[in-house]
């Protein structure tokens, strides 16, 4: 547990307006339009420039009112949302990015969040890149988030299956069999960590390490049970039966809570491309330094388990990065494709050898092969919703 | 209400503080003389002869404007005998006087004993100007109590009740061999040779009483203690410590950095407490964040430092501004709300933090990250709490690992050439 992010109240669902469009256009085109700059005040609403050319447009929105500014660029009928901003606190600028198709659009300022706006005509001009249809965009998009809710709701039945096994044979007193499951159950887990870890209250009783605590807080969860299971060589007195029963029947009640929210949760495009990058920060982070599994060093399988959950996020949006940003997307392939083939060296029978048995330069091939697909993994969000990556 | 909170309304002030110094000709004040120096003067254009006063009633580097380097050493003291720590600590007095006026260790000769002894002074200050160099010392908590609570150097009684090793924060991976000691000495200067020469020197003439328990060098002053600094930016790239306590700040200062006259003990009147804290920053995946995560986590802007509630860097910012939904503009979870003295029953710390790097680390990143520093006028109200808080719910947590951790008080200033660090404690268990 690291994590203090929450995937699923961050962003509620449709914040990040959609603005991404299905087409063959480069993502590197800018708009000669670029570097607009749209000024909100408490009562007006205006632009730099009234005209841009086609492709992708920077505005700069300049809050200059009093009050926090929402700013929308809109289609000609002033309904539909190309591109927005919301929460800009007074006296702050921010940028808004959009890909837009030649033709008549509208800039809504709305001061205080409330009315209709306060709107600026807007033309672009030029040469339409590719027919784009906003009903094969929310296809696509809806899409997407199906496979990884899918995804996530089989990730967390065979987490529970698996950790009513597991907790049962720690309670049996069979250590042998609940030091085999420990592992490999707890990669349902590591796989779906950001949307397990989005639950504030549960992921502290369930995943705490006992550096997270503070003195005197009591550790539950799966470390818990791992040092039990490992305990030190000195100075560990053994967990009793009714202590092991209660942790044991905690596992399974969080884990039974965490499974049923995870039936009704829905994702978000950004969530998914945030994700990813999330999964990768942590084994960036925490497995790749062998800090998450103290006792068992079992870090290799949530190693594994981090890259297969990223891998999904993206299979899931690849449709949509491979419109956009094919190039991206054969990046991301190789990149994957590398650290997969890198990690399957230290595989184990079923599983993977001891984070302990890695050299120092096993070690730091490892983590160069992270870091080269943490790089463009993190331009998934922007190519997702705007077909556009940093310049890089 | 907080301890703190208890001693304002008691009505302990500046004005206390002054009487309990008699004349009061060098109090507080002596930290308002260094400040002057630089009025008006961009940071950048600190002159390189400046020199700030090292007598005065508090010790110089806790107000003073910061330097643009740092280094910092802890020792632990390997003698038994209190009048060899005496000894060593009039001595650091005397050559802490002469290296912040700009004189080598010694006087102007350069060796005492002639051609054929080793010179006084290590000599790579020599040609360089004072160029801000401020020393500070301070002492931990096992220069009165061994780990096994034996009274060391008769030192016990005199205790500061605030003044132990700072507890486990959650999340913490602390590494022992580069947190505590029982001496530290804070050299700050605009020129890093100078800062390192002080701490030679005073290594040097430790040798045989104390020994370097950890070391630390800075850069980059990453906090600002003056007006007229602008705030300086961290390895995140962001502006942190907007709100710090600014030396000219005289009524903040007494009620949340130096120890009043009626604080206990006595002797550390005229002091402060020092938190150490090691933050390493993992600059990777922090780069590849995108800048609404970068910006929720610190819950200000990155180019201006504007609060996300709105207007510039040194707005008020509001907490409570909502902007579509209920959620604040500014994250409950960022540092901005965490950190916030509304979220810490009114208390406030002064923040001395410099930037550091080492390198890289085995795995081949960049190690490096915040030397934080914070003077408080008591650790248990004031920063513990307030890295309790942190380290529980700050979302930066996510970005940075804590590696070290200490405590130390920080005596009063040196009135002149006859005093010496911590005079006031060791007359007090005479």
């Amino acid at each position: 547990m690291r994590s203090h992010r929450t995937i699923a109240p961050i962003i509620g669902a449709g914040s990040l307006v959609l603005a991404f469009a299905l087409t063959a256009c480069s993502s590197t085109q800018a708009g000669a339009g670029a570097g607009i700059t749209v000024t909100s005040t408490d009562t007006e609403c205006t632009a730099s420039a009234v005209t841009a050319s086609a492709g992708v447009i920077e505005f700069t929105v300049v809050n200059s009112g009093t009050q926090v500014t929402e700013v929308y660029v809109l289609g000609a009928d002033a309904l539909q949302v190309e591109a927005e901003l919301e929460n800009v606190g007074p006296g702050i600028s921010r940028s808004l990015v959009a890909q837009l198709e030649p033709g008549s659009y509208v800039i809504s300022c709305k001061p205080g969040m409330s009315g209709d706006g306060i709107r600026t005509p807007f033309t672009v001009t030029g040469t339409a890149s590719a027919p784009a249809t906003g009903a094969a965009d929310q296809r696509a998009v809806d899409a997407a988030t199906q496979e990884y809710q899918a995804y996530v709701q089989d990730e967390a039945a065979a987490l529970l299956k698996g950790t009513r096994a597991f907790t049962a044979a720690y309670r049996a007193g069979d250590d042998v069999g609940a030091r085999a499951l420990y592992a490999p159950t707890r990669m349902h887990w590591e796989s779906i960590e950001p949307v397990a870890e989005s639950f504030g209250d549960l992921d502290p009783i369930l995943d705490a390490r006992e550096a997270d605590l503070a003195e005197g807080e009591v550790w539950t969860g799966w470390h818990r049970i791992e040092k039990d299971l490992w305990p030190p060589a000195a100075g560990y007195t053994a967990l009793t039966t009714a202590q092991r029963d209660s942790l044991a029947a905690g596992l399974v009640r969080n884990t039974a809570a965490l499974v049923e929210r995870t039936a009704s949760l829905n994702f978000t495009l950004d969530q998914l491309g945030n994700g990813a990058k999330e999964l990768l920060d942590e084994v960036a982070t925490s497995k790749i330094t062998g800090e998450e599994e103290t006792w068992s060093h079992t870090d290799l399988w949530d190693f594994k388990a981090n890259l297969d959950g990223a891998h999904r996020m993206f299979t899931a949006l690849r449709p949509i990065v491979e419109a956009n940003d094919p190039a991206l997307a054969a990046q991301l392939d190789a990149e994957f494709a590398d650290v997969t083939a890198l990690l399957a060296r230290y595989r184990d029978g079923d599983g993977y050898v001891s984070y302990m048995a890695l050299t120092p330069a096993q070690v730091k091939e490892l983590a160069a092969a992270v870091d080269a697909l943490g790089e463009p993994l993190a331009h998934l969000t922007s190519v997702s919703l705007l077909g556009r990556r940093a310049s890089s | 209400m907080t301890e703190v909170d208890e001693r304002n309304a008691r009505g302990f002030s500046r004005r206390a503080l002054l009487g309990a110094f008699g004349a009061g000709a060098l109090t507080v004040a002596g930290a308002g003389t260094a400040t002057a120096l630089v009025v008006g003067r961009a940071p950048s254009a600190h002159p390189a002869s400046a020199q700030y006063p090292f007598h005065g009633a508090v010790q110089q580097g806790v107000t003073t404007p910061m330097q643009r380097s740092l280094h910092f050493a802890a020792l632990d003291i390997t003698t038994t005998t209190r009048d060899a720590v005496i000894t060593m600590l009039q001595r650091w007095s005397a050559a802490a006087a002469a290296m912040t006026t700009g004189q080598p260790i010694g006087g102007t000769r350069t060796s005492t004993g002639g051609y054929d002894a080793p010179p006084d002074d290590s000599g790579e200050a020599m040609d360089l100007a004072t160029s801000g160099l401020t020393i500070t010392v301070g002492f931990g908590p096992t220069l009165f109590r061994d780990v096994a609570g034996h009274d060391r150097f008769g030192l016990a009684g005199q205790q500061p009740s605030c003044l132990h090793e700072l507890p486990h924060f959650p999340g913490d991976q602390v590494d022992p061999l580069i947190s505590s000691g029982d001496l530290c000495i804070q050299a700050c200067a605009d020129d890093p040779q100078v800062a390192v020469h002080a701490v030679r020197n005073l290594v040097r003439i430790a040798f045989g009483t104390a020994t370097v328990r950890w070391t630390q060098a800075g850069f980059g002053a990453s906090s600002s203690t003056s007006t007229e600094q602008p705030t300086p930016r961290n390895l995140f790239g962001f502006k942190d410590g907007t709100n710090n306590i600014m030396g000219g700040d005289q009524a903040a200062l007494d009620d949340y950095v130096w120890v009043q006259p009626a604080d206990e003990p006595q002797w550390m009147a005229g002091g402060t407490y020092l938190a150490v804290r090691k933050i390493r920053m993992i600059l990777e995946t922090w780069d590849r964040t995108s800048l609404r995560e970068q910006e929720g986590v610190f819950g200000r802007t990155r180019s201006e430092g504007a609060p996300l509630s709105g207007g510039d860097e040194f707005t008020t910012v509001d907490l409570a501004a909502t902007g579509r939904g209920t959620d604040p503009l500014v994250p409950a979870d960022s540092h901005l709300a965490v950190a916030h003295p509304s979220s810490n029953n009114g208390v406030r710390i002064l923040r001395r933090a410099y930037n550091y790097t080492a390198g890289s680390d085995r795995l081949g990143r960049i190690d490096a990250g915040l030397f934080f520093l914070a003077f408080v006028r008591d650790l248990d109200t004031q920063f513990i709490p307030m890295q309790m808080r942190l380290s529980r719910s700050d979302r930066m947590n996510e970005y940075v690992r804590y590696q070290s951790s200490a405590a130390f008080a920080i005596p009063s200033g040196l009135r002149g050439p006859d005093d010496w660090f911590g005079r006031a404690l060791f007359e007090a268990t005479a």
